[in-house]
């Protein structure tokens, strides 16, 4: 092989893409990518699909190489170090808990999502981004997992976490997101997840966590997301660009790709409220409220891209108006929740002191003095009276979500939304118009929904009483639910700083 | 309109899993008390549909609300109640059933004068 001048990148990458791609004779290409059709999106060109990135796998293998030494020299001397008790406080341990059980799991679902676009897109350049992104995933996972095993030893409610997420009520939440998502055609799957979550939504998840872990002493979370990052920007560029060649394919393919837009976000909307309230409730240091961060990272920089998407004729997602209205809200209606079943949650809560209420009342000028203040400081005296309020009984889910109902109307922060349907002689719920349209769009899929309240009732899941329900979830009762204040969890970090607090009394 | 599934049978190989038939003889029911969003969503109890109105407000809505200092003062004969989206006069004596509320239903209540801790 004397002579051969060594190729560019592109050439490279074109020979890892391209030149590895075939037209099949034995079998009809149609038979061979099944899957590419039935969804309506019509594509003339593959050829016109522009690499987002150009990574050859021996480039992809040393830069992840290199990422995965520092973590875990990072992990092992946060280990050695004793990291864990230099956090900001016990009660951090609860945001990883709700990470690792509500989140991680995620990250594999996405794994098996793209492996299933990498391999069922017509067009080479895509399948092979697809494929790359899904190698990604399932590092993200793994380094989630071994970062947070260390906490693990020490606090409790996340020993088993991918039981947890499969079968505990709030967990269908992210769950049915991602069932949703990776049971639609590749193409949805594409736009649902490539797009709306990695592109438009991805910084109000990680953001919150990375600096959250930050602010909080918690160097090891801190180091994966940046082992991260570098993946999490190439997933971007993929989004932008399945979005864009999408639209450029053929004009029929800007509807449906409005109506996975609009879906998509309020879906997402919908799951971040729980990254809202870990924001503004469960970090002991707080970054910045939701509020702040939804209007940075959706109303300016999604504002923004929109703008620029204006160009093919799409819209901004129908109902963003309603959801920027939202944020004003969700975290407290979502605290609220969790306080009152905090017997059902995995994580520990707390009512917020005078300290975090007034941090509130200034972040939230609008609301929360008028309707969530005299709530907190209702179940505060309650407390102090020693009738701590447990809400004792089930509740209702929205069909399409699975969040139980507790968002209000538009504009009426005191009477919760309800909108109700029938299909085939049955009545269905939901919480919002965002939910309900999802619904009507495909009554056929949200009408199998696995419900946890209704699995309950029917004798599904383990026993007909609260204890009985909670070891089938795979909780120890009295140690990963109830209150932080009295828990093992608080025993220990208390024991870990006996100095400083009787130092401090 | 009808869902995009690459499988022209989808419809008749898939179906809901929370009918009635799998309730064990129960309907679902779903009450809520408004202006009183202490109680952070609508609750859903499992019934038997043959059950008295009153007996659900005695047995079933009073104690699961009784924790709210307002509770105590309901007068339920003067509660505003909403069954299946209207406004209604339910009869106390009669079945859930004979009410008008079947699988799924929502029963919402207002009770006059007391409007819970954020009330105007």
């Amino acid at each position: 092989m004397s002579g051969t001048k060594k190729l560019g990148l592109r050439q490279r990458y074109e020979h890892l893409t391209r030149g590895l791609d075939w037209e099949t004779t034995y079998q009809p290409m149609d038979k061979v990518f099944p899957y590419d059709e039935f969804e309506g999106i019509k594509i003339k060109d593959w050829s016109a699909w522009e690499d987002p990135f150009r990574l050859t796998m021996d480039s992809y293998w040393k830069f992840q190489a290199e990422k995965e030494r520092k973590l875990y020299a990072v992990l092992d001397s946060f280990a050695q170090n004793n990291g864990q008790t230099g956090i900001s406080d016990g009660r951090y341990a609860n945001v990883l808990k709700l990470f690792l059980t509500g989140i991680s799991p995620e990250e594999y679902q996405a794994h098996r999502g793209f492996a299933f676009t990498g391999r069922h897109l017509r067009g080479a350049g895509a399948r092979v981004a697809c494929q790359m992104q899904s190698i990604d995933e399932l590092r993200h996972i793994q380094t989630q997992i071994h970062t947070i095993s260390h906490f693990n030893k020490y606090f409790n409610g996340i020993h088993d976490f991918s039981k947890m997420h499969d079968r505990v009520w709030y967990l269908s939440v992210p769950k049915s997101f991602f069932d949703d998502a990776r049971t639609s055609g590749p193409f949805e799957f594409m736009i649902a997840i490539g797009f709306a979550f990695e592109y438009v939504l991805t910084n109000l998840l990680f953001v919150p966590f990375m600096s959250g872990a930050a602010y909080n002493g918690d160097m090891s979370t801190v180091t994966f997301g940046f082992s991260a990052q570098s993946d999490e920007s190439r997933h971007m560029t993929l989004g932008i660009e399945v979005i864009k060649f999408l639209l450029e394919q053929h004009p029929d393919n800007l509807p449906i790709v409005q109506k996975w837009v609009d879906k998509w976000f309020w879906r997402g909307h919908r799951l971040l409220g729980i990254v809202a309230m870990m924001m503004d409730y469960m970090l002991p240091k707080k970054v910045m409220s939701w509020k702040e961060a939804w209007d940075i990272y959706f109303v300016e920089a999604g504002g923004a891209l929109f703008q620029d998407l204006a160009r093919y004729g799409l819209k901004m997602p129908k109902y963003h108006e309603i959801a920027t209205a939202e944020a004003e809200h969700v975290s407290h209606q979502n605290w609220c929740t969790f306080y009152q079943y905090t017997h059902a949650a995995n994580f520990h809560t707390w009512l917020p002191d005078n300290e975090h209420l007034d941090w509130l009342s200034e972040k939230y000028p609008n609301t929360f003095d008028k309707y969530y203040r005299p709530r907190f400081e209702m179940w505060g005296q309650m407390a102090k009276e020693g009738k701590r309020f447990y809400n004792n009984a089930l509740v209702q889910l929205c069909q399409v979500c699975q969040i139980p109902m507790v968002y209000t109307e538009p504009g009426d922060p005191n009477t919760i939304c309800f909108r109700e349907t029938q299909f085939n002689g049955q009545r269905y719920h939901f919480c919002s118009d965002g939910c309900s349209d999802i619904f009507k769009n495909e009554p056929e899929k949200y009408v199998q929904a696995w419900l946890p309240v209704q699995q309950i009732f029917q004798g599904n899941c383990g026993g007909a009483t609260i204890p009985e329900v909670l070891d089938w979830y795979g909780y120890k009762f009295g140690e990963d639910n109830f209150d932080y204040v009295g828990s093992p969890d608080e025993k220990l970090w208390n024991e870990w700083h006996a100095d400083k607090i009787k130092a401090a009394s | 309109m009808a869902v995009i599934a690459i499988d022209k049978d989808y419809a008749a190989k898939t179906g809901p899993r929370d009918t009635r038939e799998s309730y064990h003889g129960n309907i679902m029911v779903y009450v809520h008390w408004e202006e009183h969003l202490f109680f952070c969503a609508t609750l859903a109890f499992p019934l038997p549909p043959a059950m008295p109105f009153g007996a659900l407000v005695s047995e079933v809505i009073a104690p699961h609300y009784a924790a709210h200092p307002d509770a105590a003062h309901i007068n339920w004969s003067n509660v505003e109640w909403m069954i299946n989206g209207e406004k209604t006069k339910p009869d106390f004596n009669a079945s859930l059933e004979a009410n008008g509320i079947d699988h799924k239903s929502l029963i919402r209540f207002w009770t006059p004068g007391l409007h819970g801790e954020t009330g105007h």
